[in-house]
């Protein structure tokens, strides 16, 4: 086998050994640890990159590990949404630790190894074709998540912690009982197989797949944070350390990314007691997480809890996408996923920065102290904030647009209208009352923190520019989004390539 | 056998569900180590319910019964092992840190009665 051969199961073997080799580093002391680490997030890039090139012309590469036949071994399976996927993920944490090595790596033990181990499961999760397997991976994102979270520790952040822990203990048992049934109904875990078997299930099993089907999509909705599961969110992501909350903004997107990849192949085949199964539910509950992530932006108490609410709009944006189904719509939600992932990161990074600056204040809208550096600042949020919101010029707002255009041919146009362009003008506002109030609205001239250091605002500027390269390769981006949609709109592709590979 | 393990999955769920409400973390913990015990159980008997036939397809033997399960159930007792002992963990450090056992980390008037 050449190295290329070996290219899908890279991006899972890469952060795992350099996990296990940073616990083996931990004497080293933090510089050696910050290079190694750095060194293996960056690694992904091309990684990702090669991944990306090599399925753009619509291959599926199938890794069987330990060369196993299909439905009984499990498999790695990369097409381009798994490239997507990953390179996405592999440009967040790159941007998310570069931020982390100007000290919050240092505010507690064993940082980078979370860190790696956090990549290890996101990678995984976004690779597998087992659904077995994709519980395994989301338990090891899920505990790299939990240390990550409480890193640096503090009161509030255990209590949104221990909130997010128990909650996703319960959705890793739901999750058990969905795998179970669907075992118990199918005799399979491979998701190629399983979607065969279940287009072909027999009449009696129908309530059986369509109850387990539909506890799958509860737990992937809990990690995507749809209503009405998404209260958990606000206060986990709000609390934690920055860079964390950076890289946990692909953590929702992992929830995104299983519902669409478990129901393009469960539902795809047309036939079959899954047909048509979340076609009354996905709209509407997208539409009003949109909404209410608004609405709790718009009432949030502090830039980095708004934030979280933003990451829930996109979120529902996404869905709206998922929900409305067309090759259009799909490509639109898919490339508004990387932007709004970067937008997101970038403001949990520049709101760190804002919060130092204003000293004891923090992030609370409150009118303060005189920030340092104001311009540099105050001009980064201002571009963040026409990045998050959407605005023209930037890809948030092209995004928008082919959404919207997709949504002219459905019959949910007015609904998804009204909700998206509404809750965009709200967006809008939001932000801007929380630049006013953060920037302008100063009172004392004493209090202020440090200023940010030129280290920590890099990260956020390279964010930025991530999602102007997204604006400006636009034709490529979108052209590349409207692929992965047409490739997951023909699942018999994926099924044949699994099943069917053979050495 | 097998309403009585239908019944013992039902039972332990249901407690589960139950502590799980509860207000304190130590039911809380309770709460979640029975629902990975009745998760576990349910993984194991979809692969059928069998008695006394070999794991393996024998020709000595009348039957076999499916391992796939029983590998699961073993990933899912490791996984599970480990998370109760983070989240006990977590919830000695939520004591520590909050000053009392409550998961909203908040004294109230009401709780002192349940």
């Amino acid at each position: 086998m050449s190295f290329a051969d070996h290219l899908t199961i890279l991006p899972v073997l890469l952060p795992l050994a350099a996990g296990i080799g940073l616990l083996a580093l931990r004497g080293a002391g933090i510089g050696v640890q910050r290079a190694a680490s750095l060194l293996a997030t960056l690694a992904l890039v091309p990684l990702a990159i090669a991944l990306f090139a090599a399925t753009a012309d619509g291959t599926h590469f199938v890794y069987r590990l330990g060369n196993w036949e299909a439905p009984f071994g499990i498999v790695l399976v990369a097409d381009r949404l798994a490239a997507w996927m990953l390179l996405v993920t592999a440009a967040v944490a790159a941007f998310a630790l570069l931020y982390a090595v100007n000290g919050t790596d240092h505010e507690g033990r064993h940082f980078h190894v979370l860190f790696q181990l956090q990549l290890f499961g996101l990678n995984g999760a976004f690779l597998t074709g087992d659904l077995f397997n994709l519980f395994v991976f989301f338990e090891i994102l899920l505990l790299a998540s939990y240390g990550l979270l409480l890193h640096g520790g503090g009161r509030l952040r255990v209590k949104a912690g221990l909130h997010f822990v128990v909650i996703n203990l319960i959705g890793s048992t739901l999750f058990l009982f969905a795998v179970g049934t669907l075992y118990g109904a199918t005799g399979t875990l491979n998701m190629a197989d399983l979607a065969v078997r279940l287009a072909a299930s027999p009449a009696g099993n129908t309530a059986l797949v369509q109850s387990a089907a539909l506890l799958l999509f509860v737990v992937f909705a809990l990690k995507a944070a749809l209503v009405p599961l998404y209260l958990w969110l606000p206060a986990a992501y709000g609390q934690t350390s920055a860079p964390v909350a950076a890289l946990f903004a692909i953590m929702t997107k992992v929830g995104v990314y299983s519902i669409l990849r478990v129901y393009s192949l469960f539902t795809g085949l047309g036939d079959g007691p899954l047909a048509g199964l979340l076609d009354a539910w996905l709209l509407p509950l997208a539409l009003v997480t949109l909404a209410l992530g608004v609405l709790g932006a718009a009432a949030s108490s502090g830039l980095r809890q708004q934030t979280a609410y933003f990451v829930v709009v996109s979120v529902g944006t996404l869905l709206v996408a998922l929900a409305l189904g067309t090759p259009g719509a799909l490509a639109a939600g898919l490339y508004y996923l990387p932007h709004s992932t970067f937008a997101t990161a970038a403001l949990f990074l520049l709101a760190d920065s804002i919060a130092r600056a204003r000293g004891t204040l923090g992030d609370r809208f409150e009118p303060g102290p005189a920030l340092p550096r104001a311009a540099w600042l105050g001009g980064l949020f201002f571009a963040v904030a026409v990045a998050v919101s959407g605005l023209p010029p930037l890809s948030g707002f092209l995004a928008k647009f082919m959404l919207l255009q997709a949504a002219v041919s459905t019959p949910h146009t007015s609904w998804v209208f009204a909700v998206v362009l509404i809750g965009g003008l709200i967006g809008v506002i939001v932000l801007a009352r929380s630049g006013s109030l953060l920037f302008y609205r100063s009172q004392a001239t004493e209090g202020a923190g440090p200023p940010p250091t030129l280290a920590a605002l890099v990260p956020v500027a390279g964010l930025l520019a991530l999602t102007m390269v997204l604006t400006i390769a636009a034709g490529p981006a979108s052209e590349a989004a409207g692929d992965i949609a047409s490739q997951l709109h023909a699942p018999r592709l994926y099924i044949d390539a699994v099943l069917g590979a053979r050495p | 056998m097998d309403a009585l393990l239908a019944l013992v999955i039902g039972v332990l769920t249901a407690a589960g569900v139950f502590l799980a409400l509860r207000p304190r973390t130590f039911p809380v913990v309770l709460g979640l180590t029975f629902l990975s015990y009745a998760v576990n159980l349910f993984l194991f008997a979809m692969g059928r319910l069998a008695v006394g036939v070999p794991p393996i397809i024998s020709e000595a033997a009348a039957g076999y019964t499916d391992p796939l399960p029983q590998a699961l159930v073993l990933t899912a007792i490791v996984i599970s092992f480990g998370m109760t002992a983070f989240v006990i963990v977590l919830a000695l450090k939520a004591r520590a840190e909050l000053g009392n056992d409550h998961v909203d980390g908040l004294e109230h008037e009401t709780d002192r009665h349940a």
